[in-house]
């Protein structure tokens, strides 16, 4: 394990549209096992932060607890972060939210955070279709209590113990479309080139945004029998490659086959990718819910943008707070003052 | 037979069918009468049910001005035939029975010792109304007509009320005043009004009660001002009796007071979470985000909340709760009252915790300490429980007026703005203790591009915010957390002492609603000679003063509502004084308000004053 972070910078570093190089995106050393799918995801962020030029001290980043709730240290060491309470992030994340509207919210969750312990938070999270992006990185297994079951654990998978797994996985990306997440995406940490543009979408999309990240646990479900090896996902994913265009920037990127679909979203940012065939529609709960299990029946796992809502009241539309972040509202603006007072004394007489 | 008899000092309960619209007319018998002037403070004693089973309303009746429960019944309102053997029991010798006489009394519960007043109550109605919910409806008004007559209410008065209850909805004030008449006017004809018991205006109140022109209001709603009034933007809560009726009132006044004319945009947000661990989770992340945010709950939510509570003590978030107690434990008895959660808020969650607690004791109180309660959450960085009950929160108490001073301003407490971090040439240390209160200073989240950032977490870090393991870090910063806890003493609402009129060795201490029937007890025995100092507690930690006062005094009556003595354990516990066995536990924990008769009681007969006859005689004695 490293455990000493270079100090030396490069003088000719590629600065983005806010004056930030790549390195002022990053974070302490990780100190998760040399090969964690969760730093290819913690790199991930780096890079969509970079390329879409967030000022970092306008994120807010947040987890639960869990090796997946430790990485927000080792990304964005210029944002705020919270490290919460086991399964409680998306609470916090909606208090924080609600206080002030204009940051970028960006949660970190393993599968045992979000599956077991924090599943009701995660369901009503959704359903309130908070503004942000929440990133599980999903390895089918608790990895700092040193590798027991997961509920994401696909049947039949066998530990590293040699015990094979008795229960139904839960299937976070269809939860999350059936609830009423209005981004929802599947990826694998060791995709890069999939990964970063799906992020960047994540955190350019209007509402809630899921993306479950296939993250190997290189330590204790690596092994083979495990669905969630590196090799194992390999061998059974399906990938529709996805491309995120920042608004203003000329599309250049093109796919050679395969049906492509454009989206524009609310800032003026183009999503554009590449689905597995005509008939999906990504714009349709059930249309995604049926390329879902379609593949799961034949042995694969669908990765990409798997479906989008793109006009959709976020938790403030709902509740119609002001457009002013509440946590700059001042006194004067809150406080009736006493001749109010004196009007509920004489009321109440 | 002697009937009892008695100018505005009386007890008079109410037995009614839950969910038959007895509480409005009930609520508007107390507050005639508040409005005659005369003192009085009406309880709500209801089952955990929407319809059907049985429910008492219990309106005290005091020319000394005492609103805490006294004990006994002198008037039964008798309109629930289920709870008819018990209600006729409780009745003192002497006192009255009013009762709907459409069906015969069952006579074997009848007792010889009490006046009975029949009103055929379902028939009147049968015979007036032919809609079935106004037949039941107007049976309630129709006896509110009647006591009228019988206790010498001002029967303008109740006109007036039922005009402003129907604003709005003018086409039921004839019919409701028309019922009101035809009870009057029955009475009238048939009873010798008033009875012995009965009311007067004009009469001659007590000092306390004089001293200000009173309101008749419930603590949930006067906390829920409160925080309207201390800049709250964000509401997160699960309903739970009795704390529900806060946030209701906090987003009627919000929704009055906060959303902007021209936009229709609120300068607030409510939301109803999944569980009280979400909700305790929203009130942190907002307040860590710098808005003031606050939650209310009861017993079992403070359970859930335990773990959020430790995180934001540790982590160093400031929050808000408002604990209105209920009786415990587990579901307990949800609609009864008790003090029943002190140990429980005062140490939340696992791990070394302490909590700052304020025992609100009216409704006036409700409101200014929930004002204070914002300003200091964030001037310690830490959780503050207010430390209601069911009895305060949602009985109508005759309070002194709402009172907001507009020169104050909200204390923010140490927080680091963009300017401020801007001028910083030194590192920003998020756990230093720089001023040596050991409160350190904090930044918002988005405060400035390069300063100010650190990370939040509930696992142990150093002074600049950076996670360890190392064992001497953390000790350093578990003893500031306890150096802050120091710097609270100083900060809590005081405590407040009342000398007896004679010196003594014997103490009260009580807090909250235990106040008044305290203070009342405290009279009763002065009058017999027994003279004692009294220390009302307003909040934990426990401020020099009350250490004194106990170190002073050779015995100390500690009343409270709950079975194990908690205030007193609490005070063994964090108090440096040898207090074992000089701190006496008076309790009360059936659900119901502890009575000014019970508190006397008790302190008698440790006293060894044994030979007194009990005023509350036994039941025996009371089924002839």
């Amino acid at each position: 394990m490293t455990y000493a972070k270079p100090a030396f910078r490069h003088p000719d570093a590629k600065t983005n549209e806010v004056g930030c190089t790549r390195r002022d995106y990053e974070g302490g050393l990780s100190t998760l096992c040399a090969g964690c799918g969760h730093d290819s995801i913690s790199a991930a962020i780096i890079d969509a932060c970079y390329e879409l030029s967030i000022e970092p001290h306008r994120v807010a980043k947040l987890s639960g607890i869990g090796c997946s709730s430790k990485t927000p240290a080792y990304f964005l060491s210029g944002s705020h972060s919270f490290n919460s309470v086991h399964g409680r992030m998306p609470s916090v994340a909606t208090g924080a939210n609600l206080a002030n509207r204009d940051l970028i919210y960006i949660g970190v969750s393993g599968d045992g955070d979000t599956a077991s312990i924090g599943m009701g938070q995660f369901a009503h999270v959704m359903r309130r279709n908070l503004n942000m992006t929440y990133i599980v990185e999903n390895n089918g297994c608790y990895g700092l209590t040193k590798g027991q079951d997961s509920a994401t654990m696909d049947t039949e998978s066998v530990s590293k113990k040699g015990d094979i797994n008795p229960y139904m996985p839960i299937d976070l990306v269809r939860v999350g479309i059936e609830i009423g997440a209005t981004f929802v995406g599947r990826s694998f940490s060791g995709d890069k080139a999939q990964l970063v543009p799906l992020i960047k979408a994540a955190i350019s999309h209007r509402g809630f945004a899921l993306l479950d990240v296939i993250s190997p646990c290189v330590t204790f479900n690596n092994h083979q029998g495990s669905t969630k090896s590196y090799a194992s996902f390999r061998d059974h994913r399906d990938a529709m490659p996805v491309d995120f265009i920042p608004r203003r920037e000329a599309i250049t990127t093109s796919y050679d086959a395969g049906v492509v679909h454009e989206a524009c979203m609310h800032d003026g940012s183009v999503l554009r990718l590449q689905k597995v065939n005509e008939e999906y529609n990504i714009e349709d709960p059930q249309s995604a819910l049926e390329a879902i299990a379609h593949h799961a029946k034949e042995d694969r796992i669908l990765t990409g943008l798997l479906y989008i809502k793109r006009d959709s009241e976020e938790l403030h539309d709902v509740l119609q707070t002001a457009a002013k972040p509440l946590n700059t509202m001042t006194q004067r603006e809150l406080c009736p003052g006493s001749r109010f007072l004196d009007s509920i004394n004489a009321g109440l007489r | 037979m002697q009937r009892k008899q008695s100018i505005n000092d009386f007890v008079i309960k109410f037995a009614n069918v839950n969910g038959t619209g007895s509480a409005s007319a009930n609520g508007m018998f107390a507050k005639a009468i508040f409005r005659m002037g005369i003192p009085v403070s009406p309880r709500n004693i209801f089952p955990s049910n929407i319809q059907g089973l049985p429910t008492w309303y219990e309106v005290r009746v005091s020319r000394d001005g005492y609103l805490g429960r006294r004990g006994g019944i002198d008037m039964m309102v008798s309109v629930n035939p289920q709870s008819f053997a018990k209600d006729i029991s409780e009745v003192e010798p002497g006192g009255y029975m009013l009762y709907d006489s459409t069906k015969p009394l069952d006579l074997r519960h009848v007792r010889r010792d009490i006046h009975y007043l029949g009103i055929p109550l379902t028939e009147m109605c049968l015979r007036e109304y032919t809609d079935s919910r106004q037949r039941q409806l107007f049976k309630n008004v129709i006896y509110v007509g009647a006591l009228s007559a019988l206790l010498n209410i001002d029967f303008s008065i109740l006109k007036d009320l039922v005009g402003e209850q129907f604003k709005g909805k003018e086409k039921l004030i004839t019919p409701n005043i028309h019922a009101l008449e035809m009870g009057y006017q029955f009475a009238i004809s048939h009873f010798e009004c008033p009875l012995g018991i009965h009311l007067k205006a004009g009469e001659q109140v007590p000092q306390h009660i004089k001293e200000f022109d009173h309101i008749l209001m419930d603590g949930n709603t006067a906390a829920a001002l409160g925080a309207v009034y201390a800049g709250a933007t964000v509401a997160a809560w699960y309903p739970i009796t009795p704390s529900t009726s806060v946030v209701d009132a906090f987003e009627k006044y919000c929704r009055r007071l906060r959303i902007d004319p021209g936009t229709g945009k609120k300068n607030y947000a409510i939301v109803q979470a999944e569980d009280e661990l979400s909700a305790m989770g929203m009130v942190i992340g907002a307040n860590w985000s710098g808005a003031r945010a606050f939650t209310a709950t009861s017993g079992p939510g403070v359970s859930l909340m335990s773990e959020f509570l430790g995180l934001a003590y540790f982590a160093e978030v400031p929050a808000v709760l408002v604990d209105v107690q209920r009786a415990g434990p587990s579901t307990g008895m949800p609609t009864r009252t008790q003090q029943s959660d002190i140990l429980a808020a005062a140490y939340a969650s696992h791990g070394d915790t302490k909590h700052v607690l304020f025992f609100p004791a009216t409704p006036a109180e409700c409101f200014s300490m929930t004002v204070e309660a914002f300003d200091l959450a964030e001037r310690l960085q830490t959780p503050i429980i207010i430390m209601s009950d069911l009895d305060l929160g949602m009985n109508e108490w005759m309070s002194p007026p709402l009172e907001f001073d507009d020169s104050y301003r909200y204390d923010r407490g140490k927080v680091l703005s963009g300017e401020d971090l801007e001028a910083m040439t030194e590192r920003f240390g998020r756990y230093l203790d720089v001023d040596g209160d050991g409160i350190p200073y904090r930044t918002y989240p988005g405060a400035h591009p390069t300063k100010g950032a650190y990370f939040t977490r509930g696992s142990s870090r150093d002074e600049y915010a950076a996670y360890t393991e190392d064992g001497d870090v953390y000790v350093r910063n578990m003893d500031r957390l306890l150096k802050k806890f120091e710097t609270a003493k100083s900060l809590v609402p005081e405590a407040k002492i009342k000398p007896a009129a004679e010196p003594t060795q014997d103490a009260l201490l009580f807090f909250g609603t235990t106040a008044s029937p305290a203070y009342e007890a405290l009279e009763t025995l002065e009058k017999e000679g027994i003279h004692l100092d009294t220390l009302r507690l307003r909040s934990f930690p426990f401020t020099q003063e009350v250490e004194d006062f106990i170190e002073e005094h050779d015995r100390i009556f500690v009343i409270e509502q709950n079975r194990d003595g908690q205030m007193r354990r609490l005070l063994l516990n964090e108090t440096n004084v040898e207090a074992n066995a000089k701190l006496i536990s008076v309790v009360e924990y059936n659900g119901l308000p502890v009575t000014a008769r019970k508190i006397a009681s008790v302190i008698r007969s440790h006293m060894g004053i044994n030979n007194v006859t009990p005023l509350v005689p036994k039941e025996k004695e009371l089924v002839s």
